[in-house]
Protein backbone atom coordinates (compact mmCIF):
# COMPACT_ATOMS: atom_id res chain seq x y z
CA UNK A 1 0.00 0.00 0.00
CA UNK A 2 1.26 3.21 -0.84
CA UNK A 3 1.60 6.07 1.88
CA UNK A 4 -1.05 8.16 2.47
CA UNK A 5 -2.06 11.67 4.65
CA UNK A 6 -5.63 11.21 6.24
CA UNK A 7 -8.27 13.36 7.62
CA UNK A 8 -11.85 13.65 9.18
CA UNK A 9 -13.92 15.52 7.18
CA UNK A 10 -16.22 18.01 8.92
CA UNK A 11 -19.05 18.52 6.76
CA UNK A 12 -19.61 17.22 3.64
CA UNK A 13 -19.63 20.36 1.66
CA UNK A 14 -16.12 20.57 3.01
CA UNK A 15 -15.15 16.97 2.52
CA UNK A 16 -16.35 17.49 -1.64
CA UNK A 17 -13.87 20.69 -1.44
CA UNK A 18 -11.23 18.81 0.29
CA UNK A 19 -11.48 16.21 -2.47
CA UNK A 20 -11.55 18.63 -5.30
CA UNK A 21 -8.39 20.21 -3.87
CA UNK A 22 -6.43 17.01 -4.51
CA UNK A 23 -6.68 15.31 -7.09
CA UNK A 24 -5.10 12.27 -6.03
CA UNK A 25 -7.81 12.13 -2.85
CA UNK A 26 -10.02 9.48 -2.19
CA UNK A 27 -13.28 9.46 0.37
CA UNK A 28 -12.88 6.74 2.64
CA UNK A 29 -16.30 5.05 4.31
CA UNK A 30 -17.13 1.49 4.62
CA UNK A 31 -13.57 0.61 3.35
CA UNK A 32 -14.32 -2.93 2.40
CA UNK A 33 -13.78 -2.33 -1.37
CA UNK A 34 -11.49 0.69 -1.03
CA UNK A 35 -8.60 -0.71 1.15
CA UNK A 36 -8.40 -4.04 -0.73
CA UNK A 37 -8.00 -1.79 -3.48
CA UNK A 38 -5.60 0.44 -1.98
CA UNK A 39 -3.13 -2.96 -0.81
CA UNK A 40 -2.88 -4.23 -4.48
CA UNK A 41 -1.69 -1.05 -5.24
CA UNK A 42 -4.94 -0.78 -7.82
CA UNK A 43 -6.23 2.22 -6.04
CA UNK A 44 -3.38 4.87 -4.85
CA UNK A 45 -4.80 7.73 -3.03
CA UNK A 46 -2.25 10.27 -1.87
CA UNK A 47 -5.12 11.54 0.52
CA UNK A 48 -8.02 9.99 2.70
CA UNK A 49 -10.89 11.92 3.32
CA UNK A 50 -12.96 10.09 6.00
CA UNK A 51 -16.02 10.65 5.64
CA UNK A 52 -17.76 8.57 8.46
CA UNK A 53 -18.66 11.32 10.93
CA UNK A 54 -20.77 12.67 9.11
CA UNK A 55 -23.91 11.75 10.15
CA UNK A 56 -25.20 10.65 6.79
CA UNK A 57 -26.26 7.77 8.32
CA UNK A 58 -30.33 8.27 8.76
CA UNK A 59 -33.02 6.74 7.28
CA UNK A 60 -35.79 9.14 6.77
CA UNK A 61 -39.09 9.61 4.99
CA UNK A 62 -39.26 12.16 2.16
CA UNK A 63 -42.71 14.81 1.67
CA UNK A 64 -43.28 12.67 -1.08
CA UNK A 65 -44.14 9.47 0.91
CA UNK A 66 -40.68 8.06 -0.12
CA UNK A 67 -37.48 7.06 1.61
CA UNK A 68 -34.15 9.14 1.93
CA UNK A 69 -31.55 6.96 2.92
CA UNK A 70 -28.06 8.74 4.20
CA UNK A 71 -24.82 7.96 2.10
CA UNK A 72 -23.42 5.94 5.48
CA UNK A 73 -26.12 4.00 5.63
CA UNK A 74 -24.73 0.42 6.53
CA UNK A 75 -25.98 -2.92 4.32
CA UNK A 76 -26.99 -4.23 7.47
CA UNK A 77 -28.82 -1.59 8.54
CA UNK A 78 -30.58 -0.87 5.10
CA UNK A 79 -31.64 -4.36 4.40
CA UNK A 80 -33.17 -4.74 8.26
CA UNK A 81 -34.94 -1.95 8.29
CA UNK A 82 -38.17 -2.42 9.23
CA UNK A 83 -40.14 0.47 6.21
CA UNK A 84 -37.45 -1.36 3.82
CA UNK A 85 -38.77 -4.78 4.10
CA UNK A 86 -42.17 -4.14 4.17
CA UNK A 87 -42.31 -1.63 1.12
CA UNK A 88 -39.22 -2.00 -0.54
CA UNK A 89 -38.15 -5.83 0.29
CA UNK A 90 -36.50 -6.16 -3.14
CA UNK A 91 -33.93 -3.80 -1.71
CA UNK A 92 -33.58 -6.06 1.43
CA UNK A 93 -33.39 -8.88 -0.79
CA UNK A 94 -30.82 -7.73 -3.07
CA UNK A 95 -28.35 -6.27 -0.49
CA UNK A 96 -28.70 -9.63 1.57
CA UNK A 97 -27.96 -11.18 -1.98
CA UNK A 98 -24.45 -10.17 -1.40
CA UNK A 99 -20.86 -10.13 0.37
CA UNK A 100 -20.66 -11.44 3.87
CA UNK A 101 -22.18 -10.89 7.23
CA UNK A 102 -18.69 -8.88 8.24
CA UNK A 103 -18.53 -6.60 4.61
CA UNK A 104 -22.75 -5.71 5.19
CA UNK A 105 -21.94 -4.29 8.94
CA UNK A 106 -19.17 -2.08 7.24
CA UNK A 107 -19.69 -1.22 3.73
CA UNK A 108 -22.16 1.80 3.07
CA UNK A 109 -24.97 2.25 0.66
CA UNK A 110 -23.12 4.91 -1.30
CA UNK A 111 -19.92 2.90 -1.44
CA UNK A 112 -22.20 0.09 -2.30
CA UNK A 113 -22.46 2.07 -5.58
CA UNK A 114 -19.25 3.13 -5.82
CA UNK A 115 -17.89 -0.70 -6.19
CA UNK A 116 -15.46 -1.46 -8.28
CA UNK A 117 -15.32 -4.04 -10.80
CA UNK A 118 -14.56 -7.45 -9.72
CA UNK A 119 -13.32 -8.44 -13.48
CA UNK A 120 -9.98 -10.61 -12.42
CA UNK A 121 -7.61 -9.02 -15.43
CA UNK A 122 -8.60 -5.46 -13.60
CA UNK A 123 -7.47 -7.52 -10.08
CA UNK A 124 -4.32 -8.83 -11.75
CA UNK A 125 -1.95 -5.95 -12.02
CA UNK A 126 0.40 -7.90 -14.58
CA UNK A 127 -2.49 -7.92 -17.23
CA UNK A 128 -3.53 -5.00 -19.24
CA UNK A 129 -6.35 -2.98 -18.35
CA UNK A 130 -8.28 -0.33 -19.25
CA UNK A 131 -10.06 0.18 -16.59
CA UNK A 132 -7.11 0.08 -14.05
CA UNK A 133 -4.52 1.77 -16.81
CA UNK A 134 -6.03 3.37 -19.42
CA UNK A 135 -4.67 2.60 -22.86
CA UNK A 136 -3.39 -0.33 -21.84
CA UNK A 137 -5.80 -2.50 -23.91
CA UNK A 138 -8.29 -5.05 -22.38
CA UNK A 139 -6.57 -8.38 -21.29
CA UNK A 140 -10.27 -9.66 -20.98
CA UNK A 141 -10.99 -9.41 -24.74
CA UNK A 142 -9.13 -12.79 -25.20
CA UNK A 143 -8.65 -14.24 -21.76
CA UNK A 144 -10.93 -15.67 -19.56
CA UNK A 145 -15.22 -14.09 -19.36
CA UNK A 146 -17.60 -16.11 -17.99
CA UNK A 147 -18.10 -13.59 -15.35
CA UNK A 148 -18.08 -11.08 -17.52
CA UNK A 149 -20.97 -8.88 -19.72
CA UNK A 150 -22.58 -9.70 -22.24
CA UNK A 151 -24.24 -6.43 -23.68
CA UNK A 152 -22.86 -2.72 -23.29
CA UNK A 153 -19.52 -3.67 -23.25
CA UNK A 154 -16.90 -2.42 -26.21
CA UNK A 155 -13.71 -3.21 -27.33
CA UNK A 156 -11.71 -1.04 -24.53
CA UNK A 157 -13.81 -3.28 -21.54
CA UNK A 158 -16.26 -6.33 -20.92
CA UNK A 159 -16.16 -5.72 -17.31
CA UNK A 160 -19.60 -6.02 -15.29
CA UNK A 161 -20.88 -4.05 -12.56
CA UNK A 162 -20.60 -6.10 -9.31
CA UNK A 163 -23.57 -4.16 -6.89
CA UNK A 164 -26.47 -6.47 -6.60
CA UNK A 165 -28.13 -3.39 -4.17
CA UNK A 166 -27.81 -1.28 -7.37
CA UNK A 167 -29.76 -3.94 -9.47
CA UNK A 168 -32.74 -3.11 -6.47
CA UNK A 169 -31.98 0.71 -6.72
CA UNK A 170 -32.55 0.92 -10.88
CA UNK A 171 -35.64 -1.04 -10.39
CA UNK A 172 -37.13 1.08 -7.57
CA UNK A 173 -36.20 4.30 -9.74
CA UNK A 174 -33.82 5.86 -6.90
CA UNK A 175 -31.95 8.83 -7.25
CA UNK A 176 -28.16 9.78 -6.16
CA UNK A 177 -28.35 12.74 -4.06
CA UNK A 178 -24.65 14.49 -3.98
CA UNK A 179 -22.91 17.75 -2.71
CA UNK A 180 -20.28 19.61 -5.05
CA UNK A 181 -17.29 20.97 -3.74
CA UNK A 182 -19.25 24.40 -4.30
CA UNK A 183 -21.77 23.34 -1.77
CA UNK A 184 -24.30 22.75 -4.02
CA UNK A 185 -26.72 19.71 -4.08
CA UNK A 186 -27.28 17.81 -7.13
CA UNK A 187 -29.79 14.93 -7.71
CA UNK A 188 -28.69 12.19 -9.99
CA UNK A 189 -31.60 9.70 -11.53
CA UNK A 190 -29.75 6.04 -10.60
CA UNK A 191 -30.47 5.84 -14.69
CA UNK A 192 -28.00 7.85 -15.26
CA UNK A 193 -25.43 7.65 -12.47
CA UNK A 194 -23.49 4.64 -13.64
CA UNK A 195 -21.81 4.68 -17.46
CA UNK A 196 -20.95 1.85 -20.15
CA UNK A 197 -17.80 1.72 -20.90
CA UNK A 198 -17.16 2.63 -24.59
CA UNK A 199 -13.66 3.93 -24.71
CA UNK A 200 -13.49 5.29 -21.19
CA UNK A 201 -14.08 2.53 -18.89
CA UNK A 202 -11.80 3.71 -16.22
CA UNK A 203 -14.82 6.29 -15.79
CA UNK A 204 -17.66 4.56 -14.23
CA UNK A 205 -20.14 7.30 -13.01
CA UNK A 206 -21.09 10.26 -13.63
CA UNK A 207 -19.85 12.04 -10.23
CA UNK A 208 -17.94 15.54 -10.91
CA UNK A 209 -14.49 15.85 -9.48
CA UNK A 210 -14.94 16.31 -5.60
CA UNK A 211 -18.79 15.60 -5.70
CA UNK A 212 -19.74 13.57 -2.80
CA UNK A 213 -22.96 10.96 -2.19
CA UNK A 214 -25.16 12.66 0.93
CA UNK A 215 -28.13 10.28 -0.07
CA UNK A 216 -30.19 8.08 -2.32
CA UNK A 217 -33.80 8.27 -2.46
CA UNK A 218 -36.84 5.94 -3.02
CA UNK A 219 -39.98 7.48 -4.91
CA UNK A 220 -43.12 6.23 -2.99
CA UNK A 221 -42.93 2.40 -2.60
CA UNK A 222 -44.68 0.87 -6.12
CA UNK A 223 -45.92 -2.30 -4.09
CA UNK A 224 -46.49 -5.52 -6.04
CA UNK A 225 -43.96 -8.88 -5.96
CA UNK A 226 -40.78 -7.80 -5.26
CA UNK A 227 -38.14 -10.76 -5.87
CA UNK A 228 -34.66 -10.99 -6.16
CA UNK A 229 -32.89 -14.12 -7.61
CA UNK A 230 -29.12 -14.29 -8.08
CA UNK A 231 -27.29 -17.43 -9.84
CA UNK A 232 -23.69 -17.82 -8.42
CA UNK A 233 -21.29 -20.60 -8.36
CA UNK A 234 -21.95 -20.80 -4.66
CA UNK A 235 -24.88 -20.51 -2.71
CA UNK A 236 -23.79 -17.67 -0.56
CA UNK A 237 -20.80 -15.22 -0.36
CA UNK A 238 -19.92 -15.09 -4.01
CA UNK A 239 -20.78 -12.14 -7.16
CA UNK A 240 -23.50 -13.19 -9.69
CA UNK A 241 -23.33 -15.11 -12.91
CA UNK A 242 -26.87 -13.14 -13.35
CA UNK A 243 -29.24 -11.50 -11.01
CA UNK A 244 -32.67 -10.73 -11.78
CA UNK A 245 -35.05 -8.22 -9.70
CA UNK A 246 -38.66 -7.81 -10.32
CA UNK A 247 -41.60 -5.70 -9.19
CA UNK A 248 -44.80 -7.90 -10.09
CA UNK A 249 -48.11 -5.92 -10.45
CA UNK A 250 -51.06 -8.38 -10.28
CA UNK A 251 -52.01 -7.37 -13.54
CA UNK A 252 -49.13 -8.77 -15.02
CA UNK A 253 -47.18 -5.60 -15.51
CA UNK A 254 -43.69 -4.67 -13.70
CA UNK A 255 -40.11 -3.87 -13.89
CA UNK A 256 -36.73 -5.81 -14.51
CA UNK A 257 -32.99 -5.64 -13.83
CA UNK A 258 -30.61 -7.32 -14.29
CA UNK A 259 -27.11 -7.58 -12.95
CA UNK A 260 -23.89 -9.59 -13.83
CA UNK A 261 -24.52 -8.82 -17.62
CA UNK A 262 -23.76 -4.95 -18.04
CA UNK A 263 -21.04 -2.54 -17.06
CA UNK A 264 -24.30 -0.39 -15.12
CA UNK A 265 -27.39 -2.49 -13.68
CA UNK A 266 -29.41 -3.64 -16.52
CA UNK A 267 -32.83 -2.14 -17.22
CA UNK A 268 -34.49 -1.67 -21.08
CA UNK A 269 -37.83 0.25 -19.67
CA UNK A 270 -39.24 -0.62 -22.96
CA UNK A 271 -38.65 -4.28 -22.43
CA UNK A 272 -41.12 -4.34 -19.66
CA UNK A 273 -43.55 -4.02 -21.83
CA UNK A 274 -43.36 -7.66 -22.92
CA UNK A 275 -43.71 -9.11 -19.28
CA UNK A 276 -47.10 -10.18 -20.29
CA UNK A 277 -45.81 -11.66 -23.14
CA UNK A 278 -44.06 -14.16 -20.93
CA UNK A 279 -39.87 -13.82 -19.79
CA UNK A 280 -38.78 -14.97 -23.52
CA UNK A 281 -40.65 -12.10 -24.80
CA UNK A 282 -39.07 -9.73 -22.30
CA UNK A 283 -35.26 -11.22 -22.03
CA UNK A 284 -35.03 -11.39 -25.94
CA UNK A 285 -35.73 -7.15 -25.78
CA UNK A 286 -33.87 -6.80 -22.80
CA UNK A 287 -30.52 -8.41 -24.19
CA UNK A 288 -31.57 -7.10 -27.92
CA UNK A 289 -27.88 -6.04 -29.31
CA UNK A 290 -26.22 -8.28 -26.51
CA UNK A 291 -22.08 -9.11 -27.57
CA UNK A 292 -21.55 -12.20 -25.57
CA UNK A 293 -17.98 -13.84 -25.77
CA UNK A 294 -18.27 -17.61 -26.19
CA UNK A 295 -17.05 -18.01 -22.36
CA UNK A 296 -20.61 -16.28 -20.97
CA UNK A 297 -23.10 -16.39 -23.69
CA UNK A 298 -24.36 -18.71 -21.49
CA UNK A 299 -25.97 -15.91 -19.90
CA UNK A 300 -28.34 -14.84 -22.26
CA UNK A 301 -30.30 -18.32 -21.93
CA UNK A 302 -29.53 -17.86 -18.11
CA UNK A 303 -30.93 -14.22 -17.74
CA UNK A 304 -34.17 -15.93 -19.69
CA UNK A 305 -34.39 -19.09 -17.40
CA UNK A 306 -33.87 -17.09 -14.17
CA UNK A 307 -36.44 -14.04 -15.17
CA UNK A 308 -39.02 -16.92 -15.91
CA UNK A 309 -38.38 -18.93 -12.39
CA UNK A 310 -38.56 -15.30 -10.95
CA UNK A 311 -41.94 -14.44 -12.54
CA UNK A 312 -43.33 -18.09 -11.73
CA UNK A 313 -42.19 -17.66 -7.91
CA UNK A 314 -44.62 -13.95 -8.00
CA UNK A 315 -47.25 -16.11 -9.96
CA UNK A 316 -47.12 -18.35 -6.74
CA UNK A 317 -46.15 -16.16 -4.06
CA UNK A 318 -49.03 -15.55 -1.43
CA UNK B 1 17.95 2.98 20.45
CA UNK B 2 16.87 -0.51 20.70
CA UNK B 3 12.99 -1.11 19.68
CA UNK B 4 11.78 -4.47 21.53
CA UNK B 5 13.30 -7.73 19.28
CA UNK B 6 15.02 -5.33 16.94
CA UNK B 7 18.47 -5.15 16.64
CA UNK B 8 18.68 -1.48 15.27
CA UNK B 9 16.03 0.82 13.88
CA UNK B 10 14.84 -0.25 10.93
CA UNK B 11 14.42 2.37 8.11
CA UNK B 12 11.42 1.81 8.48
CA UNK B 13 11.32 3.19 11.93
CA UNK B 14 13.35 6.06 10.89
CA UNK B 15 10.59 7.09 8.33
CA UNK B 16 8.43 6.74 11.11
CA UNK B 17 10.07 8.83 13.23
CA UNK B 18 10.63 11.72 10.60
CA UNK B 19 6.94 11.95 9.56
CA UNK B 20 5.68 11.94 12.89
CA UNK B 21 7.72 14.92 13.56
CA UNK B 22 5.85 16.69 10.60
CA UNK B 23 2.52 15.00 11.32
CA UNK B 24 1.02 18.00 12.46
CA UNK B 25 1.15 19.88 9.40
CA UNK B 26 0.40 16.38 7.13
CA UNK B 27 -3.05 17.31 5.60
CA UNK B 28 -2.53 20.36 4.25
CA UNK B 29 0.81 19.74 2.87
CA UNK B 30 -0.61 16.06 1.51
CA UNK B 31 -3.05 18.37 -0.54
CA UNK B 32 -0.06 19.88 -2.61
CA UNK B 33 2.01 16.24 -3.02
CA UNK B 34 1.61 12.43 -2.29
CA UNK B 35 3.74 11.95 0.85
CA UNK B 36 7.03 9.47 -0.51
CA UNK B 37 7.17 8.41 3.18
CA UNK B 38 4.94 6.60 5.55
CA UNK B 39 2.44 9.08 7.31
CA UNK B 40 2.69 8.54 11.05
CA UNK B 41 -0.40 9.90 13.29
CA UNK B 42 -1.39 9.45 17.30
CA UNK B 43 -4.30 6.95 17.40
CA UNK B 44 -6.52 6.18 20.74
CA UNK B 45 -8.21 2.74 20.34
CA UNK B 46 -10.09 1.01 22.95
CA UNK B 47 -9.79 -2.91 22.83
CA UNK B 48 -11.53 -5.26 25.28
CA UNK B 49 -11.86 -2.67 27.66
CA UNK B 50 -8.67 -1.07 27.74
CA UNK B 51 -8.03 2.48 25.91
CA UNK B 52 -4.22 2.33 24.34
CA UNK B 53 -2.68 5.49 22.49
CA UNK B 54 -0.80 4.38 19.65
CA UNK B 55 1.60 6.11 17.38
CA UNK B 56 0.39 4.24 13.61
CA UNK B 57 0.99 4.83 9.92
CA UNK B 58 -1.66 5.85 8.73
CA UNK B 59 -2.17 3.01 6.56
CA UNK B 60 -2.39 0.58 9.68
CA UNK B 61 -5.14 -1.75 9.13
CA UNK B 62 -7.18 -2.17 12.67
CA UNK B 63 -5.99 -5.63 12.17
CA UNK B 64 -2.59 -4.77 12.09
CA UNK B 65 -2.40 -2.28 15.29
CA UNK B 66 -4.35 -5.46 16.90
CA UNK B 67 -1.43 -7.85 15.89
CA UNK B 68 1.19 -5.87 15.76
CA UNK B 69 1.29 -2.91 18.24
CA UNK B 70 -1.23 -4.19 21.24
CA UNK B 71 -0.11 -8.40 20.70
CA UNK B 72 -3.70 -9.39 20.63
CA UNK B 73 -2.81 -12.36 18.03
CA UNK B 74 -6.18 -13.86 18.85
CA UNK B 75 -7.23 -12.19 15.22
CA UNK B 76 -5.52 -13.58 12.47
CA UNK B 77 -4.45 -12.78 9.23
CA UNK B 78 -5.74 -15.74 6.56
CA UNK B 79 -6.03 -13.77 2.95
CA UNK B 80 -6.16 -9.75 4.58
CA UNK B 81 -8.71 -9.16 1.67
CA UNK B 82 -11.97 -9.75 3.45
CA UNK B 83 -12.58 -13.19 1.75
CA UNK B 84 -11.79 -15.39 4.87
CA UNK B 85 -12.80 -14.00 7.91
CA UNK B 86 -10.27 -15.26 10.05
CA UNK B 87 -9.66 -10.78 11.10
CA UNK B 88 -13.44 -11.16 12.27
CA UNK B 89 -13.35 -9.08 15.62
CA UNK B 90 -16.91 -6.71 16.88
CA UNK B 91 -16.73 -3.03 16.65
CA UNK B 92 -19.36 -1.48 19.07
CA UNK B 93 -21.04 -5.60 19.27
CA UNK B 94 -20.64 -5.92 15.31
CA UNK B 95 -18.95 -8.15 13.37
CA UNK B 96 -16.43 -6.88 10.55
CA UNK B 97 -13.10 -8.18 8.66
CA UNK B 98 -10.71 -5.94 11.08
CA UNK B 99 -8.37 -6.10 7.93
CA UNK B 100 -10.45 -4.22 5.69
CA UNK B 101 -10.66 -1.23 8.56
CA UNK B 102 -8.08 1.55 9.23
CA UNK B 103 -7.05 1.19 13.04
CA UNK B 104 -7.26 5.18 12.24
CA UNK B 105 -11.02 5.35 11.80
CA UNK B 106 -12.06 3.45 14.90
CA UNK B 107 -10.97 5.72 17.64
CA UNK B 108 -14.57 6.48 19.30
CA UNK B 109 -14.95 3.07 18.90
CA UNK B 110 -15.48 -0.32 21.37
CA UNK B 111 -13.03 -3.13 20.10
CA UNK B 112 -13.54 -7.01 21.19
CA UNK B 113 -10.83 -9.45 20.42
CA UNK B 114 -11.18 -13.41 20.91
CA UNK B 115 -9.30 -12.10 24.03
CA UNK B 116 -11.69 -9.89 25.18
CA UNK B 117 -14.89 -12.81 24.48
CA UNK B 118 -13.16 -14.99 27.06
CA UNK B 119 -10.24 -16.40 29.16
CA UNK B 120 -9.14 -19.91 29.04
CA UNK B 121 -10.22 -20.00 33.15
CA UNK B 122 -13.47 -18.07 32.20
CA UNK B 123 -14.49 -19.17 28.80
CA UNK B 124 -17.53 -17.80 26.59
CA UNK B 125 -19.80 -20.16 26.05
CA UNK B 126 -19.15 -19.84 22.37
CA UNK B 127 -15.92 -20.95 23.04
CA UNK B 128 -17.11 -24.30 24.90
CA UNK B 129 -19.12 -25.19 22.58
CA UNK B 130 -16.34 -25.07 20.18
CA UNK B 131 -14.28 -27.01 21.69
CA UNK B 132 -16.94 -29.62 23.39
CA UNK B 133 -18.11 -30.33 19.45
CA UNK B 134 -14.57 -30.20 18.22
CA UNK B 135 -15.78 -27.27 16.26
CA UNK B 136 -12.09 -26.56 14.86
CA UNK B 137 -9.04 -28.51 13.55
CA UNK B 138 -6.08 -26.45 13.06
CA UNK B 139 -7.55 -23.69 14.71
CA UNK B 140 -6.26 -20.77 12.45
CA UNK B 141 -9.86 -19.43 11.44
CA UNK B 142 -11.55 -20.50 14.89
CA UNK B 143 -10.73 -16.70 16.86
CA UNK B 144 -12.74 -15.33 13.52
CA UNK B 145 -15.99 -18.47 13.86
CA UNK B 146 -16.36 -17.75 17.42
CA UNK B 147 -16.61 -13.73 17.20
CA UNK B 148 -18.77 -14.33 14.09
CA UNK B 149 -20.51 -17.13 15.32
CA UNK B 150 -20.76 -14.86 18.98
CA UNK B 151 -22.35 -11.75 16.69
CA UNK B 152 -24.93 -14.08 13.90
CA UNK B 153 -26.63 -15.30 17.24
CA UNK B 154 -26.80 -11.21 18.14
CA UNK B 155 -28.10 -10.75 14.80
CA UNK B 156 -30.72 -13.10 15.17
CA UNK B 157 -31.84 -11.99 18.41
CA UNK B 158 -32.03 -8.22 17.20
CA UNK B 159 -34.39 -9.64 14.17
CA UNK B 160 -31.82 -9.01 11.20
CA UNK B 161 -32.62 -11.00 8.52
CA UNK B 162 -30.24 -12.99 5.81
CA UNK B 163 -30.89 -14.38 2.55
CA UNK B 164 -31.80 -17.77 3.96
CA UNK B 165 -34.86 -15.77 5.42
CA UNK B 166 -38.08 -17.21 3.82
CA UNK B 167 -39.93 -14.23 5.39
CA UNK B 168 -38.69 -11.06 5.64
CA UNK B 169 -40.85 -9.69 8.08
CA UNK B 170 -41.18 -12.62 10.53
CA UNK B 171 -39.15 -13.03 13.89
CA UNK B 172 -35.75 -14.61 12.78
CA UNK B 173 -35.11 -17.86 14.40
CA UNK B 174 -31.99 -19.69 14.39
CA UNK B 175 -32.28 -22.70 12.35
CA UNK B 176 -29.37 -24.53 10.39
CA UNK B 177 -29.69 -22.95 7.06
CA UNK B 178 -29.83 -19.13 9.22
CA UNK B 179 -26.77 -20.12 10.58
CA UNK B 180 -24.86 -21.62 7.23
CA UNK B 181 -25.70 -18.04 5.59
CA UNK B 182 -24.89 -16.19 8.32
CA UNK B 183 -21.42 -17.70 8.66
CA UNK B 184 -20.40 -17.91 4.82
CA UNK B 185 -17.87 -15.38 5.46
CA UNK B 186 -15.87 -17.41 7.79
CA UNK B 187 -13.96 -19.70 5.81
CA UNK B 188 -12.48 -23.16 6.90
CA UNK B 189 -10.01 -24.81 5.37
CA UNK B 190 -9.80 -27.58 7.67
CA UNK B 191 -13.53 -28.17 6.61
CA UNK B 192 -15.15 -28.58 10.42
CA UNK B 193 -18.51 -26.47 9.07
CA UNK B 194 -20.52 -29.02 10.57
CA UNK B 195 -19.13 -29.15 14.04
CA UNK B 196 -19.48 -25.26 14.08
CA UNK B 197 -22.66 -25.14 13.59
CA UNK B 198 -23.26 -27.90 16.33
CA UNK B 199 -21.52 -25.51 18.29
CA UNK B 200 -23.51 -22.94 17.46
CA UNK B 201 -26.91 -24.37 17.54
CA UNK B 202 -25.94 -25.47 21.22
CA UNK B 203 -25.52 -22.18 22.26
CA UNK B 204 -28.19 -20.64 20.56
CA UNK B 205 -30.99 -23.17 21.98
CA UNK B 206 -29.30 -22.82 25.67
CA UNK B 207 -29.95 -18.92 25.03
CA UNK B 208 -33.06 -19.52 24.02
CA UNK B 209 -34.36 -22.03 26.67
CA UNK B 210 -32.94 -19.77 29.40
Amino acid sequence: MRPFSYEQAATPAAAAAAAARNPDAKFIAGGTNLLDLMKLEIEKPAHLIDVNGLALDKIESTPDGGMRIGALVRNTDLAADARVRREYPLLSRALLAGASGQLRNSATTAGNLLQRTRCPYFYDTNQSCNKRDPGSGCAALQGFSRQLAVIGSSNSCIATHPSDMAIAMRALDATVETVQPDGAARKIPIADFHTLPGDTPHIENTLKRGELITAVTLPKAVGGKQLYHKVRDRSSYAFALVSVGVVVHPDGSGRVAVGGVAHKPWRVEAAETELPRGAKAVATRLLAGAKPTHDNEFKLTLVERTLEAVLAEARSAG
Amino acid sequence: MKGPGNIDLSRRDVLKLGAAATAAPMMTKAQQAAPDAAVVTTASLTVNGKTHALKLDTRTTLLDALREHLQLTGPKKGCDHGQCGACTVLVDGRRINSCLTLAVMHQRHRVTTIEGLGTPAKMHPMQAAFLKHDGFQCGYCTPGQICSAVAVLAEIKQGIPSHASKDLNASMQPTQSEIRERMSGNICRCGAYSNIIDAITEVAETKVST
